[in-house]
């Protein structure tokens, strides 16, 4: 009997007991095609990584539309913003660290300064990329690409989320980042779910705490909390999945109903979730606030479920850190 | 075939424009003097005779497209841009003011006809290739240029850029390389070389030409020789004289990014004039 106070209607009431595993890049894959059959101005760019990214199924529906640009994500990013300022709607995939990292000042000037349509959208995103090792993961995306003035950064919970995050980012006009998983999560939302860019949810009502969490977290803070409701600590559960432009209303009303928080990111707790979340309780109302999330070092290799206990990213981290912050608000 | 008119008419704007370019970096007292200058005819023939434009329709569909990869000769493309109409000329003295709508390195956010925003090095080729590609998607006529500096040959990302360009066989898309042979630290050659420059673009699949690129007979032949180009990107090696048309100027790696003072307006203006 599960004593958590699950969202009725866009929250799926047994979520907990059966997970429904999906990959959050085959439901961008999938979108993408719709997207494209829908509008001939869309276009998809990717870095030889096609097959992992699943802009491999855009590119076999529409093989004009998609440009794979070899090894050179720079060069992609460019050519991106000017598809872009041509009119197209470019959609540029590879693996998070990749896009943010090799190729953050042409995002920064030839997409975001320029004010460009273009949606990028990042898997392998975290450190459940897994075995590949800490090359291939990213604990640093999320930080960089939110420092960009203007970037809309977004951060599904799961598959079903990140097809309605992919609609939404299209029909939006501006530059989008969109963090994606190699890794594939249980399901959390009903079809029901409606996703605003820039409005968090919601996923579970609660009195003592607030969790803010994104991507894995939400569903790892879910299993949290109802371990907390067995200690008798009931936790609001916030799914912050954009985080630009951030849901400042909601932050701050959550923070005032429970006066303790906790934020969990499969990223470095430096410039996040645990970052924006923090930047605005500090200046609105200050609450004691816990951070789960890389503890300000690289990944390294291992399998995914390893790497997520040896990171502290479990739902017992998340516990504790709930634990500590009720504990500072006495 | 441009008529000899045409192109006195072009060496008249073209002194125009170098007027311009002297007096704005003046009264802004700072910019890049030598880079702007050495790109003035380039930029002359493309907005006076090659390209098709609405100056006040800047984003008229039918257009050719033009990204200023070379960002900080931001001067000149101020300078065409006026006297094409996209904006008043006396715009030019707020050059680089707070509040102004020229910045230090062109936006296309703030300033009419500017289309990309550029200024970091290197990014202007990826853009004009996408723009390329679009254009083609979309079956337009429409023609995209690019203009780089030799020293931008040394960011990766424009052999990156060169690669891809070659291997969807762009066909309306035209570089020009502003071959003037000195950046900021001194000559190309010492700074690092990137000769033989002709080869490389050769080696990676586009049509090269190589011309002087204060004529502008020569350059409006180039354009013409490059729209018949078929399968494949085209560039232009135009060498040209940092500083050119003032003769303290000229070859002068110091006015890479100086200004000048009201002495050297004073005699440049009078070179100029005549």
């Amino acid at each position: 009997m599960s004593s958590l106070k699950l969202t009725p209607r866009i929250v799926r009431g047994d979520c907990l007991e059966k997970p429904d595993p999906k990959a959050l890049r085959d439901a961008y894959g999938s979108t993408l095609v719709k997207l494209g059959e829908k509008d001939r101005n869309v276009v998809a760019l990717d870095a030889d990584l096609s097959s992992s990214t699943r802009t491999s199924m855009f590119a076999a529906k529409f093989p004009d539309r998609f440009f794979n640009m070899g090894l050179a994500e720079q060069n992609m990013m460019g050519t991106a913003a000017g598809l872009a300022k041509g009119g197209k709607i470019p959609f540029a995939s590879t693996f998070a660290i990749f896009a943010s990292g090799r190729a953050w000042e042409q995002i920064r000037q030839s997409i975001a300064y320029s004010r460009l349509n273009v949606k990028i959208v990042a898997t392998h995103g975290g450190i459940t990329v897994g075995e590949d090792g800490p090359s291939h993961q990213t604990v640093e995306d999320l930080a960089i690409m939110r420092v960009i003035p203007g970037m809309t950064l977004i951060v599904p919970a799961d598959a079903v989320e990140t097809g309605k995050a992919v609609e939404a980012a299209y029909r939006l006009q501006g530059p989008v980042f969109m963090r994606l998983t190699r890794a594939k999560f249980p399901t959390v939302f009903t079809d029901d779910y409606e996703f605003q860019i820039g409005k968090g949810t919601v996923v579970n009502e609660g009195e003592d705490l607030a969790i803010f969490a994104c991507g894995l977290m939400v569903y790892h803070s879910l299993q949290a909390a109802r371990i907390l409701a067995e200690k008798g600590i009931s936790a609001r559960v916030v799914n912050i999945s954009t985080l630009k432009p951030l849901d400042k209303d909601l932050i701050v009303e959550s923070a005032k109903k429970t006066r303790a928080v906790v934020t969990a990111e499969e990223h470095s707790i430096i410039g996040g979730l645990g970052g924006a979340v923090t930047e605005v309780l500090s200046a609105a109302f200050p609450v004691p606030v816990e951070m789960v999330g890389v503890k300000d070092s690289f990944g390294t290799s291992g399998k995914a479920e390893e790497l997520l206990k040896y990171f502290q990213l479990e739902p017992g981290d998340i516990v504790n850190a709930g634990l500590r912050a009720v504990e500072r608000k006495k | 075939m441009a008529t000899p008119a045409q192109i006195e008419n072009l060496r008249k704007t073209a002194t125009g424009i170098r007027i311009n370019i002297l007096k704005m970096l003046n009264t802004s007292g700072s910019g890049h003097t030598g880079g702007s200058l050495s790109a003035v005819e380039i930029l002359t023939s493309l907005f006076f005779s090659e390209m098709k434009y609405r100056a006040n329709d800047p984003g008229w569909e039918g257009r050719d497209h033009f990204v200023l990869s070379k960002g900080h000769a931001a001067p000149v493309l101020y300078a065409t841009l006026a006297q094409a109409g996209f904006f008043a000329a006396d715009e030019l003295s707020s050059l680089r003011r707070l509040g102004c709508s020229l910045q230090g390195h062109p936006s296309c956010v703030c300033t009419p006809g500017v289309e990309v925003s550029t200024g970091s090095l290197g990014q202007g080729l990826s853009m004009a290739l996408g723009l390329a590609l679009a254009v083609r998607l979309d079956q337009k006529p429409s023609r995209v240029y690019v203009l780089c500096g030799d020293g931008e040959m040394q960011e990766g990302q424009i052999w990156e850029a060169a690669m891809a360009a070659a291997h969807f066989r762009v066909d309306n898309l035209c570089a020009i390389v502003d071959n003037n042979g000195l950046q900021i630290d001194g000559p190309v050659a010492k700074v690092m070389g990137i000769e033989p420059l002709w080869k490389k673009w050769e080696d990676f699949g586009w049509g090269v030409q190589r011309i002087d690129g204060h004529n502008p007979e020569e350059i409006l032949d180039a354009f013409a020789t490059a729209r018949q180009i078929r399968g494949r990107p085209a560039v232009i090696i135009a060498k040209t004289v940092k500083g050119k048309g003032v003769s303290f100027f000229e070859n002068k790696v110091e006015y890479h990014g100086v200004a000048p003072s009201a002495d050297e307006l004073k005699r440049a203006l009078k070179e100029l004039e005549g």
